[in-house]
């Protein structure tokens, strides 16, 4: 229980970054430390008590084993958090590159 | 078959990346080759399911990856409301496919642009055919990303600042979005929509968990459609984007990956229950209302027609919340219809934009005088949006309002007649000065010409907007419509028609045990 407290805890500092922070890399950093918790939360809900890691080997009797599909879906996601984070550092420099600055209140020139 | 629909679109931009520097003509052709048999193929898979469905069949075609069983396995599913929103989408594919051919010029490294076009329209096709909720999300997210960056494309200052803002809200909704994927996992055991509709029906529909998923589900898609809260991407990015992409996403993306994504979801795997209809119905009131009064003060054309998409996806939505056949039908049928005119719409902005060189109505006179196509065709698009009988956008509303009306709510539909009113000001009120104002005002400068390539598909998508009442037609194709939105309003009859129909693998020793088996 105490785990998806802490998981919790880690998806909403990452969301604090995300609505608090001025630099954009810290933006970013925030939308990769929310990837990261519900990776985290995606392996955790895998868990079954006493249970081992889901590694098939030939000449082993399985018994109990964690569920290997959200483990698969962590994959997944963790790939997509990469191409997502690719996106927003490149456009972040190009933004360095003709505004001059990462601080968001002064990227501002798109009328409401 | 079904997996050509994603096949094709990635093969093409592979091909595009790894030959497009050769000529510049060859990722044109492969991409209007490509997004043209994606037309003609949706188009036999809705003769097929016609044929199914005449034939006594259920009109649904499954496709097993790896011919692995589910839950283990990935189905493609087609059944009439994918097929309905297949067909639209890959029109206006094409279209801006072809319109893409002059108006990439601009730019440099354009086969850049074609590759990440035809990345996002496989996503999209494999959002509209996937028949598991995590395959669902991996295709949204090829999508929107491929979204993110065709924003950015022109690398302008502004564009590069739309890009930013609307990739870290459309990420923060698909992370939501994955949330609510994990508790749901967490509690049904699989991801196959079907198998979850089953174990959710099975459940205590009062228990938290589900009001939790529904919470976070409604706030990823709803962002990801523009519904109001969640909107603020939305006149960003639509304005800032090149005006194909912003005719891809404003007529497919936010279609396909919010309203598309959201009614599956809700109407056929966690079901509707009265309080997420009447958050849905809210949400979808607000931003009629708040899409129109904030469009009335705009001068930038694109931006105008931004706010003018946020209020008609709030009809969308209007008609879906409301839940009866025939509101599900007005919903349906006025996501078809504005994804032509809107398209239509931005296809035009770019064609003014190239024209008179500037995107700002209050310095644009007497554009339909110069350049018949391109003024009339703006006229007949914001017509058909504001409700101007005979035109396709009139038939979707007035349906939408009957719904309202029937389901015993007046109140909704005076609503949305009041927001159709504001909705023909704000357009008659901006674009009439631009398009036929007195014409002594303009400034002299070299005037550019309109090329057939973008002509084209605008006089196809106008061509289509005024026979649009033709799905209203008995018998004919008011069939498409109807099975489309039966489909979403007998919402289990998705969970048991896959269960029951289905196509055999190749061996054929199968046990009755596992034969029916999804859970």
């Amino acid at each position: 229980m105490i785990t998806y407290m802490l998981c919790l805890v880690l998806f909403l500092v990452g969301l604090y970054c995300v609505l608090r922070k001025r630099n954009l890399i810290k933006i970013i950093i925030g939308i990769g430390i929310m990837d990261y918790a519900v990776n985290l939360f995606l392996v955790l809900i895998g868990y079954r008590s006493g249970g081992r890691a889901p590694i098939f080997s030939k000449d082993q009797v399985i018994s109990n084993m964690v569920d290997p599909l959200p483990q698969a879906m962590a994959l997944t996601a963790i790939v997509i958090g990469l191409s997502l984070t690719l996106l927003l550092v490149s456009v972040a420099i190009r933004i360095y590159d003709r505004y001059g600055t990462f601080d968001i209140t002064k990227i501002d020139r798109l009328k409401g | 078959m079904i997996a050509l629909f994603i096949m094709i679109p990635a093969a093409a931009a592979f091909m595009i990346a790894l030959a497009g520097k050769m000529h510049r003509r060859v990722p044109q052709a492969v991409s209007v080759l490509a997004t043209g048999s994606l037309f003609i193929l949706s188009i036999a898979c809705i003769v097929m399911m016609a044929q199914a469905s005449s034939a006594g069949r259920a009109p649904i075609l499954i496709f097993r990856t790896g011919n692995w069983l589910p839950p283990a396995g990935i189905p493609l599913i087609i059944d009439a409301l994918s097929a309905f929103m297949l067909a639209v989408m890959n029109l206006i594919a094409v279209s801006v496919a072809v319109y893409s051919i002059s108006y990439v010029k601009k730019y440099t490294d354009t086969w850049k642009f074609y590759t990440l076009f035809m990345l996002m329209v496989s996503g999209i096709n494999g959002v509209l055919l996937s028949g598991d909720i995590f395959n669902m999300y991996v295709f949204l997210e090829i999508a929107a990303i491929s979204g993110y960056f065709l924003v950015a494309f022109g690398t302008e200052a502004e564009e590069l600042e739309a890009s930013f803002k609307y990739a870290v809200m459309g990420s923060v909704a698909s992370i939501f979005i994955l949330l609510g994927i994990a508790f749901l996992y967490s509690r049904t055991s699989t991801l196959n929509l079907a198998g979850i509709a089953s174990a959710v029906s099975a459940m205590d529909p009062n228990e938290g968990v589900l009001l939790l998923i529904s919470v976070l589900f409604l706030m990823g898609f709803g962002l990801k459609a523009a519904l109001v809260p969640f909107h603020g991407w939305l006149p960003y990015a639509h304005s800032s984007a090149p005006a194909p992409i912003s005719a891809m996403l404003s007529g497919v993306s936010i279609k396909v990956l919010g309203i598309y994504a959201l009614a599956r979801i809700f109407f056929n795997v966690i079901g509707m229950s009265p309080a997420v209809s009447g958050v849905i119905i809210a949400l979808a009131v607000i931003s009629m209302l708040a899409g129109s009064i904030l469009a009335f003060g705009q001068t930038d054309i694109k931006r105008l027609f931004a706010y003018s998409s946020i209020s008609q996806i709030g009809y969308v939505a209007l008609g879906l919340g409301i839940g009866t056949p025939l509101g599900i039908m007005g919903a349906l049928f006025h996501l078809c219809n504005h994804s032509v005119f809107k398209s239509l719409l931005f296809l035009n902005s770019g064609a003014i934009e190239r024209v008179t060189g500037t995107r700002d109505l209050g310095r644009m006179h007497a554009v339909a005088s110069e350049y018949p196509v391109v003024g009339y065709t703006n006229l007949i698009a914001s017509s058909s949006i504001c409700g101007i009988p005979p035109l396709g956008g009139f038939w979707s509303k007035l349906i939408i309002i009957f719904a309202c009306m029937q389901a015993g709510r007046p109140a909704l539909a005076f609503i949305a007649v009041a927001v159709s009113a504001l909705t023909l000001a704000y357009y008659f009120k901006a674009l009439t000065p631009a398009l036929f104002g007195a014409s002594g005002l303009a400034e002299s400068r070299a005037r550019a010409d309109l090329p057939l390539s973008m002509a084209g598909p605008m006089l196809l998508l106008a061509v289509l907007s005024i026979i649009g009442f033709i799905m209203l037609m008995p018998n004919t194709a008011n069939k498409l419509l109807k099975d489309a939105s039966s489909v979403l309003s007998e919402g289990n009859s998705y969970a048991r028609t896959v269960s029951d129909t289905f196509i055999p693998p190749a061996d054929t020793a199968r046990t009755p045990k596992a034969r029916g088996g999804l859970k």
